[in-house]
Parts: C-alpha cells; structure tokens; sequence
C-alpha cells in the first residue's frame, strides 16, 4: 500500500510540475500573443540580445560538437555498412539520423548547458537578491519582463541552430566520406541532400522549436521557485540541467511517436 | 460591506491595516495587526528578527498575500482587489529594498529610468533630466553610467532610492534602510529619508531595527514582536513607555536564552519549513 501511495505522490507531483511549466509557458504565449495588441509591446530589444546569447555565441561550439558527431555517425555506420558492400549509403545514414533526430537533440543538450542552466542561474539570483520582488512593487510582470523574451529568443533561435548542427554533422561525415569511402566531396553532399526529404527535416525543426520552449520553461521555472540564500541558487541550477534534458527526452519520445503514427496515415 | 461602514478607516490615513493575519503554509506569521499612517508621516515599525516586520511590509506592498483582514492603500483595499488594480497602486509607491535590488544587468541609469520607460510616454530626453534629477536628489549626479557592481553599500541603497522615486509615489517604503552600513554611511541614509519627508511631504513607512534611526527619523513607532503589535506611539510616548516588552526592546535587554532544547528545536524546524516553502 505505502509503495502505491509514493507511487501515486510521485505521479502527481510530476503531473503538478508540468503543469507548472504549462501555465509558465502560457503567460508568456500571452505576453508575446495577445498583450502586444492590449498596449503592452514585447521588448524587441531584450528578445534579441538574448537571441544573441542563446544563438550566435553558441555557433562555434555547437559547430564543433556536431561536425565531431556526423564524424562519428559516419564512422559508426560505415562499420557495419562495409559488410554489405554499401559504404555508399554513409552519406545517407548520417544526413537522416542528423536531421531527423541527433541535430535536434545534440542542439538542445548543448543550449541546456549553455542557456537553460544561465537561465535559472540569473533568475535565481534575481530572486535571492529581492530583484524579482522589485519589478513586482514596480508593476513590471516578470513574466513579461525577463521570461518572454526568453522564450521568444529560444522558439526562435533552436531551430537555427538545428539547421546548422545539421550541415556541420553532414560535414563531419564528409569528412570520413571523402578520406575513406571514395566519395568527392560534391558527390558527398549531393548525396546527402538527395536521400532528405523535406519531412525529416521539418520534423527534426518542429521538435526544436518544442525543445527551446522545454528548456526555457524549465530554465525559467527553476530560476524563479529559488528560495533563499546563494547555495539555492545552485540547485535549482542543477534541477534545471537534469530537469531539462530529462523533458527534451519525454517531448522527444512524444512528437517521434506522433510523427510516427500520423506518416503511417 | 457592513464592515466597511464600522471599520471604516479615517479619510486623513493614506495607509490603513485593519486585522491583519498572514500566513506561511500552516504557521501565523501576522497575529491581527492594526494601524494607520496618515498622509506626510514617517512611521517607522520596529522589531527583533523573526518579529514578523518583513512580512509585515511584504505585504502592505502586496508580495505577501494576507489571509485574513484589510489593507487601504489610498481608499483600496488591496487585499481584495484586482491585479490591474494593484498595479495601479503600485505606480504610486515606491519601495526600498535591504540589499537595493538594483538590477546588475543594467546601469544605475537604466535601474532608475526603467518605470519611467514602463510605464510612462515620456520623450527619452525628458527621461534622461527625469533620471538625472532623482539621482541628484539622492546625491548620486554623474553616477548614471556606473554599474550597480561598481557601487558601494551606501551608493547602492541611494541609488535604489533614486528608483523609487522614480514615479513621484505618494508612499514610500524602506526596507532596513541602514542595515549592513556602517554608522557614518547609516545615518548619510536617515539624513536622506529625513530630506526626502521635509521636502516632498511624503509618506514613509520604514521597517528597521536600528534604534538610532528610528528615533532620528520616526514621527510614530510601532514595535511589533512574534507577530503582534506591542506597541504604538508617537517618540515620545514610546520614550516614555513603562511597558516591560518596549522598555526590553529601547533598552537592548538581551533575551535569555532559549532554555529548553525541545524548544529551540521546533523554532529551527519551522524556521526551515519556512524557508524550504
């Protein structure tokens, strides 16, 4: 009895966290929605300087990790495509594992710790420093103020970043392509385009969007429940990389299996 | 609406707090608190830590929510009202935080122009002479470009002054104004507190437990411990008070000790339930 009763604590307490990030979510879609057009204007200028810190500071080593992952992924496939005497398909195996699930998610995991856990932090501390309870006495809704601008930043610049990840996974695997599976460097890649279709790569960009949303909710929700004192600032840091990663799976898992059963239709 | 009409605060009090009762989680922290603050004075609420004077001015500016009870802020109750309501009443006060809760990603300029920029149509050139007389005012000129980091204690608690008076609020409120400056610096802030009332006929509620700022600047006192008010009065009156609580207060009579272990314990668990909320 006693595990049915944790079991079914757990449960609710992961449902009531999720709907926390949900209602988060929701006041800021309101923010960026409706209240634009109730005289409250989004604030461009902040949305865009974090686009900046979320997007183009990450370029160079979110462009590293994934050159080195198509590498791998090409290398991977290349062992057991050998066996059957189609090493050519190496140029197809890693544009569609890139695309469609290894750009998006190597993408989120590298914003997670760049972004998500900044995030938390800064919003964190924020809170320990009584900064968000200033903008409240002020009538400034942190919500609008600190967390829509974030969101809108990250729904944009996943994606983004995706499509780079993308090409820098297929570059890694030319590299392999071209040193040890005769392919010339053009042959490579117009290889990769042609065996893409359009679907997987707009699956792997709706998934992004989907995964900025995740890691902003969380960064965000885990910024602004720190409780007192600098050492709080920290674990809701912590909670927010493990919370992160650990949604972006689930949300993973859960568009995969809907893309999945509506292409079978 | 019976009770409006019986406990209907005085129409000179700008502040009315009519049995107020806050609570965390399960635990009173706000035993029923009453008093008014009329337009123009300086009240300030004295008290030992854990009294319940933070919570108390948490939630006159409305970051606590009461559970029980009134709080009239200029004829609202603000307790019952709407949030667009309250941000109304929010644009006409103006609070001092402990630490200054300037905003460590802007300059001192930007923290004290940021309502004006919010919630006003101001042209950007009558916000810079807006910003630059509020931080002369605090004796802060030339300091706008500045980051809060670059600041000291004393500058840091100016400058959030300067932000608070950003709007010209008709209330102001000052959390532990003195607290962690030394005495020169401390008494640099009554100074300003006190400029600020002369000047502006401002309504200011200070929450402290410094004794020489509160004397220095108070026009009434109410000393608040373990949630109730103990007592109330102009300076005078509480100089002169005989009562044993006020006198252990004034006089810096120190508590003996918590004596009994299984006391001391439950204080430390429900200081920790409080904060783990």
């Amino acid at each position: 009895m006693q595990i049915l009763s944790q079991v079914g604590g757990s449960v609710t307490n992961s449902l009531a966290y999720v709907g926390a990030l949900a209602s988060l979510g929701g006041r800021a879609a309101y923010y960026t929605f409706v209240a634009p057009f109730q005289g409250k204007p989004i604030r461009f200028q902040r949305a865009v300087s974090q686009a900046l810190d979320v997007g183009v500071r990450a370029i160079p080593i979110l462009s590293l990790i994934t050159f080195f992952i198509g590498l791998i992924l090409a290398l991977q496939a290349a062992y057991e495509l050998r066996r059957f005497g189609a090493i050519s398909y190496v140029a197809t195996a890693v544009a569609i594992s890139m695309s469609r699930e290894l750009g998006p998610l190597i993408t989120a995991i590298v914003v997670i710790g760049r972004s998500g856990s900044a995030f938390a932090a800064e919003i964190g501390t924020m809170k320990v420093t009584e900064e968000i309870d200033a903008l409240e006495t002020m009538a400034i809704s942190p919500v609008h103020f600190l967390v829509t601008p974030k969101f809108i930043a990250m729904a944009i610049m996943l994606p983004c970043l995706t499509i780079w990840a993308n090409t820098m996974g297929i570059l890694g695997g030319s590299l392999f392509g071209v040193a040890q599976a005769d392919f010339t460097f053009t042959r490579y890649i117009s290889a990769s385009i042609d065996s893409l279709f359009l679907r997987d790569i707009v699956t792997g960009l709706i998934k992004s969007v989907m995964f900025g949303i995740t890691i902003t909710a969380v960064g965000c929700f885990e910024g602004l429940s720190t409780g007192a004192g600098a050492e709080e600032v920290g674990r809701s840091t912590t909670r927010a990389v493990v919370m992160s990663i650990f949604m972006v799976v689930i949300v993973d898992l859960v568009f995969t299996a809907l893309f999945y059963f509506v292409s079978e239709h | 609406m019976e009770s409006l009409l019986t406990d209907s605060p005085e129409t000179t009090a700008t502040v009315s707090v009519r049995d107020l009762r806050v609570n965390y989680g399960e635990r009173e922290i706000l035993h029923g608190i009453s008093f008014d603050v009329t337009r123009g004075e300086t009240l300030v609420i004295l008290g030992g830590s854990g009294s319940g004077k933070s919570t108390l001015l948490r939630t006159l500016v409305g970051l606590e929510k009461p559970s029980a009870g009134q709080i009239w802020i200029k004829g609202k109750d603000i307790a019952s009202i709407s949030p667009s309501e309250m941000d109304a009443i929010r644009k006409k006060i103006g609070m001092s935080f402990q630490g200054g809760a300037l905003f460590g990603s802007m300059t001192v300029g930007e923290n004290v122009a940021l309502p004006l920029r919010e919630h006003t149509r101001l042209e950007e050139s009558t916000i810079e002479i807006m910003l630059r007389l509020k931080l002369e005012q605090v004796g802060l000129q030339g300091f706008e470009y500045y980051m809060p980091s670059q600041l000291s204690g004393g500058m840091k608690k100016r400058a959030a002054v300067a932000r608070a008076l950003a709007m010209d609020p008709e209330i102001l409120f000052f959390d532990e104004p003195s607290a962690g400056l030394d005495p020169i610096i401390a008494a640099g802030i009554d100074q300003l507190i006190l400029e600020l009332k002369q000047a502006f006929r401002m309504t200011i509620i200070v929450v402290t437990h410094e004794l020489a700022s509160a004397y220095l600047i108070a026009d009434r006192m109410v000393l608040i411990d373990k949630g109730n008010i103990v007592a109330i009065g102009t300076t005078e009156e509480m100089r002169a008070s005989t009562q044993p609580r006020v006198r252990q207060f004034l006089d810096r009579v120190a508590e003996p000790e918590v004596a009994r272990e299984l006391d001391y314990l439950q204080m430390l668990t429900e200081d920790r339930r409080r904060r783990s909320r």
